[in-house]
């Protein structure tokens, strides 16, 4: 047990490397310029418009949504591109060979892909409250809410990243098999759009999946209490974020060590050479 | 069957009792991907200390075999023991006493050697004894290397002959007492090359590292190792050092001179009677003297090429 203590430290070290060494390159610095500069473009061109039936302005009200949204995508997306890269790259193979070392390869990748929801969350929340009246959280309550959601977020949402990024056949893949079903439950999920809008069957599977959960746990953060009137049966249902969070991130506990045992028993040498000339041949 | 040191076709061989002082000990290894045999029946003993080259044809099983003593690829079946355990059951303290040498090619490019060998490097700590300290201590393991210099640069920016070296450090970090390396010196220039063959040189004198590791570099299975093995049609065709390989093949070796200002070449099995006729024929006109015993590469073609001869016809038998 202590030994695989010492490896889980070992994790947090190389997560940590991971992230100073993230932010320190443009690459992840222009991504995550573009992603913010984005979001506060498309909420500025919507600044005055008011959502129907309520005195709030629609910044206010799809700012939380957006930062939920963005960050289930973001620690989603993160992970199941970097293992299926890893995979490739010889990385994964490199730990298989350590005592204990995918127990630290595993940490590595949860410390560094939830901290790096951190600059990206600022990047946003920062300007918004400068540029936007009325869209910072409302006294203590709302921060308390605002972290509870985000960590419960986190443990519902990385594991599915690193699942995917071990059932993918390769990174170029990643696209299809996990960017583009993460985009339609983001699309359906009430993030733009009301969850109401949409028909009864794709409202049902939108509350399936965490991303719905994490928009609503965070409007309720962000929100005043009257605005819960603009939701499914007009209650924030907090519990209910609670529970469909926490039950995601059980089953994901479960599922991901085995599907990472798997992943990982077949990894050798010669797989890295078969993914290292196939990256070489991308026309097939 | 063992004739100077060789062992011809393993065929014939009765099945040699496990070895309890080898570090790799491997009986009747086969390996099959459907119905495609890709070793059908390896032999072959590490013994401590010792530095074994195994040397074969493309898709022979080289990397095949390698992989299923280093534990990542389940064998059809036969029996392995490397350092006492099965490495398909090996736990997490036979990994700490087992270093790999891993081709890799784009991993860690926004780390530096320094940081990536002192993050890999501290798995090894608990593992640490009075006797063994692990891991290496990273500024030495570097100067060993020689990466010294590019300690704190991108890995993303070193060369590629500077990126194996950083593969080695990797594979040798936790001061292993046996290490695979396959086919280390791919890609290598003749200077990182040679550097290389010291730095195994050293493992293996100073730290008495047992090593196995495969090439298609004839001169460097005969510059680096004890003894050298070929794997050819899924088995194991020969085992012993370089010269008693040599000797024992391709015995042809060949006479080169001059007489007169005009060259000559003759190729012989036995080069000492024909000197010495040559000698008493003409005396001292025969000038520029030359006798070369077949070099390694061509025992190589011979054996490889003998073994996989010898096969076809078995195979045609089979089918009919």
């Amino acid at each position: 047990m202590s030994l695989t203590l010492h490896a889980v430290r070992l994790g947090v070290r190389r997560g940590w490397t991971e992230f100073l060494n993230s932010v320190r390159s443009p690459q992840d610095q222009g991504f995550y310029v573009f992603t913010g500069v984005a979001t506060l473009a498309y909420l500025w061109f919507n600044r005055a418009d008011r959502v129907e039936g309520t005195t709030l302005l629609y910044p206010t009200v799809a700012l939380p949504s957006i930062l939920g949204a963005l960050v289930a995508f973001g620690v989603i997306v993160g992970p199941a591109f970097a293992l299926a890269m890893e995979r490739e790259d010889g990385t994964l193979l490199r730990h298989k060979a350590l005592p204990h070392g995918m127990e630290g390869y595993v940490t590595g990748q949860l410390v560094f892909h939830s901290l790096s929801a951190a600059p990206q969350f600022l990047l946003i929340l920062v300007p918004s409250a400068l540029l936007f009246a009325d869209v910072m959280p409302s006294g203590a309550g709302g921060w308390l809410t605002l972290g509870w959601v985000l960590v419960l977020g986190l443990m519902a949402t990385l594991p599915l990243g690193m699942i995917l990024g071990s059932v993918v056949p390769s990174t170029q893949k990643v696209g299809t098999w996990g960017m583009l079903p993460v985009l339609v439950v983001t699309g359906i999920s009430g993030i733009f759009v009301p969850v109401q809008a949409l028909w009864g069957w794709v409202q049902t599977v939108a509350q399936v999946f965490p991303t719905y959960w994490i928009g609503l746990g965070m409007r309720s953060a962000f929100l005043p209490d009257s605005a819960a009137s603009l939701e499914l049966g007009g209650s924030w249902r907090t519990g209910q974020v609670a529970l469909v969070l926490l039950a995601w991130a059980v089953a994901g506990l479960l599922v991901t060590p085995v599907v990472l045992r798997r992943m990982a028993r077949r990894q050798s040498g010669s797989q890295v050479a078969a993914a290292k000339d196939a990256a070489m041949q991308w026309v097939r | 069957m063992r004739n100077g040191g060789v062992a011809m076709d393993a065929r014939q061989d009765p099945v040699q009792p496990p070895d309890d002082s080898a570090v790799i000990t491997v009986r009747g290894l086969r390996m099959s991907y459907g119905a495609h045999a890709v070793l059908t029946g390896v032999d072959l003993d590490l013994h401590p200390g010792e530095v074994v080259c195994l040397l074969g044809p493309n898709g022979a099983g080289k990397t095949t075999t390698i992989e299923v003593l280093e534990g990542f690829r389940l064998p059809s079946a036969g029996h392995v023991r490397v350092l006492g355990t099965d490495p398909a059951q090996a736990d997490d303290a036979w990994r700490a006493r087992v270093g790999v040498v891993l081709q890799s090619w784009r991993d860690h490019a926004r780390w530096t050697p320094r940081r990536l060998l002192t993050q890999l490097g501290g798995f090894y700590r608990p593992y640490s004894t009075a006797t063994h300290p692990r891991p290496y201590d990273v500024d030495r393991l570097l100067d060993t290397v020689g990466l010294t210099d590019d300690a704190d640069r991108k890995i993303a920016t070193l060369s590629g002959g500077r990126r194996r070296r950083l593969d080695v450090a990797v594979g040798i970090v936790g001061r292993p007492e046996l290490l695979f390396l396959d086919e280390p010196t791919a890609g290598f220039d003749p200077q990182a090359r040679r550097d290389f063959h010291d730095l195994v040189h050293r493992l293996s004198d100073l730290e008495g590292t047992s090593i196995l590791l495969t090439t298609h570099d004839l001169g460097e299975a005969e510059r680096l190792a004890d003894r050298i093995l070929i794997l050819a049609g899924g088995r194991i065709v020969a085992d012993g050092s370089a010269d008693a390989l040599t000797r024992q093949v391709a015995a042809t070796s060949e006479v080169r001179w001059t007489l007169h200002g005009e060259r000559f070449v003759h190729a012989t099995d036995e080069p000492t009677p024909f000197v010495r006729r040559l000698f008493q024929q003409h005396g001292d006109d025969v000038a520029d003297l030359e006798v070369h015993r077949a070099s390694l590469e061509d025992t190589y073609i011979a054996m490889v090429a003998e073994h996989e001869s010898a096969r076809r016809p078995q195979l045609a038998e089979v089918t009919r």
